[in-house]
């Protein structure tokens, strides 16, 4: 029940395998940060523990029952679903205000407005951006745009909270703040945290434990300190001191 | 034709238009904004089908109507027939196939991050529905443009299944018609005018809707 797992997972385009976790299993309120090459399957292991792609084969347990992601409809998945947060590396804002970007999820969980109202003012002064909230989301500069996207994910207080490349396309300010705020977050709440990244020292400041995903597996699984330090695998102790890897 | 009855055609061609479009817009936006959001067996079918109703001839759907309505008619004992309720239906039939197939496109055509973030953020299936066409609207708002510009010029349908009766079923584009054929031009020029001014405003309404939207920086 403490914990996200899971099983058996594969992910197939045509007949090409682009994922296949046996198992994996994260616990509850523990920040694992996911490094990997690109088109390791990274973001493909995340987009489908969000629900947002179908694997071949596979199944999720999401602090609480095992559900086969096979069969899984959309109003089967929502409850699932809304435990989660999730912030992808582009974020998109829809045209509407800063606070109706930011309120939507907790608009879609009908709460009350006076609640909507507190919350969403709290996750905006977590982000020190609570003086945009009546500015249109679409008028944001990136580094602005990702920290609202994260207030989103964030407002609904998720369980789960899955970040894909957030930081990749920020200015260092921004990534500062942005990684301030993931930590606060994650100290104040039991909230496990997913985040993939390629800047390894970001994996080392902010994850307890680390992932290396290469063509489409778990190839080491590590507390941050070994995984850095003390590399297993030939494979990532090539990606980690930077030679080619394939 | 008298004032009086010059304000009588313009008011039954908005009402019998402004109803239908109101009526497709029922049917056909949820149509559209499910069939751009999700895939299904036999999609491309229903896809074709509406792409092709799109373009259904007015006096096909006219005859169509007529022998729905028509006494021997399987709806034929509901007594339609050359009212402006038998019009509203064929036309109806006319506009929810562009409004669907405008819709769709709409829906399509915007980046599949707005549906992934609309998800990933628990929205249930009507209330993703509901984001998407919010996000939408500039693209909706042209197919209902687009259907009540094709609804309110129709002539062929709405001549079958009204029959341009005075005082009950004739509308600007019949009206013109009849004054044309009686030799009166002028009256029908004048009307087309009417017609043409009322198209004008009506898209010059919705155009200063999406100024409005792009103004604030919207799409």
């Amino acid at each position: 029940m403490n914990r996200v797992e899971v099983r058996n997972l594969q992910v197939s385009y045509g007949n090409k395998t682009v994922l296949a976790v046996e198992h994996a299993s994260f616990e509850r309120g523990r920040f694992y940060g996911i490094v990997g090459p690109s088109g390791a399957g990274k973001s493909t292991l995340l987009r489908v523990i969000n629900l947002l792609e179908k694997p071949a084969s596979g199944s999720l347990q999401l602090f609480g029952d095992e559900t086969d992601l096979t069969s899984l409809s959309y109003s089967k998945g929502l409850p699932l679903q809304r435990k989660m947060g999730f912030v992808a590396q582009k974020p998109s804002m829809f045209h509407a205000s800063v606070y109706e970007n930011v309120s939507l999820g907790l608009r879609y969980r009908k709460r009350e407005k006076a609640e909507i109202q507190m919350l969403v003012q709290e996750a905006l002064d977590l982000v020190e951006l609570s003086h945009l909230a009546d500015q249109r989301a679409n008028t944001l500069s990136g580094g602005e745009a990702q920290r609202i996207a994260l207030a989103r994910a964030l407002v609904i207080k998720p369980k789960l909270l899955l970040l894909d490349e957030p930081t990749a396309s920020l200015d260092p300010y921004n990534i500062s703040i942005f990684e301030r705020v993931i930590q606060t977050f994650h100290r104040q709440t039991n909230t496990t945290v997913l985040m993939i990244t390629h800047n390894l020292p970001q994996a080392r400041r902010l994850a307890q434990t680390c992932l290396f995903v290469n063509k489409g597996r778990i190839v080491e699984w590590a507390d941050t300190d070994a995984f850095f330090n003390r590399p297993a695998c030939i494979e990532l102790q090539d990606f980690v001191s930077g030679r080619m890897i394939c | 034709m008298m004032t009086q009855d010059v304000w009588e055609v313009i008011w039954l061609s908005l009402q019998v238009t402004t109803v239908s479009v109101l009526i497709g817009m029922l049917l056909g936006i949820p149509t559209g904004t499910f069939l751009g959001l999700y895939t299904f067996r036999g999609k491309r079918l229903v896809v074709a089908l509406i792409y092709t109703c799109m373009g259904l001839p007015p006096v096909l759907v006219g005859v169509v109507v007529y022998m729905l309505l028509s006494r021997y008619g399987p709806l034929g004992a509901l007594g339609l027939l050359f009212t402006p309720e038998a019009m509203i239906i064929a036309q109806i039939v006319l506009v929810t196939p562009i409004l669907a197939g405008l819709t769709m496109s709409a829906v399509q055509a915007k980046e599949r991050a707005y549906w992934e973030t609309a998800k990933s953020l628990g929205a249930s299936p009507v209330q993703m529905m509901l984001t998407i066409v919010k996000e939408a609207r500039g693209g909706i708002w042209s197919g209902v443009a687009a259907a009540y510009g094709r609804a309110i010029s129709e002539v062929g349908a709405v001549m079958l299944v009204g029959g341009n009766i005075e005082h009950h079923t004739r509308v600007m584009t019949t009206a013109i018609i009849l004054e044309t054929r009686t030799g009166n031009f002028t009256a029908g020029l004048q009307l087309g005018l009417v017609l043409l001014a009322i198209s004008f405003l009506f898209n010059s309404f919705l155009m200063a809707g999406v100024l409005n939207q792009m103004r604030n920086g919207r799409r």
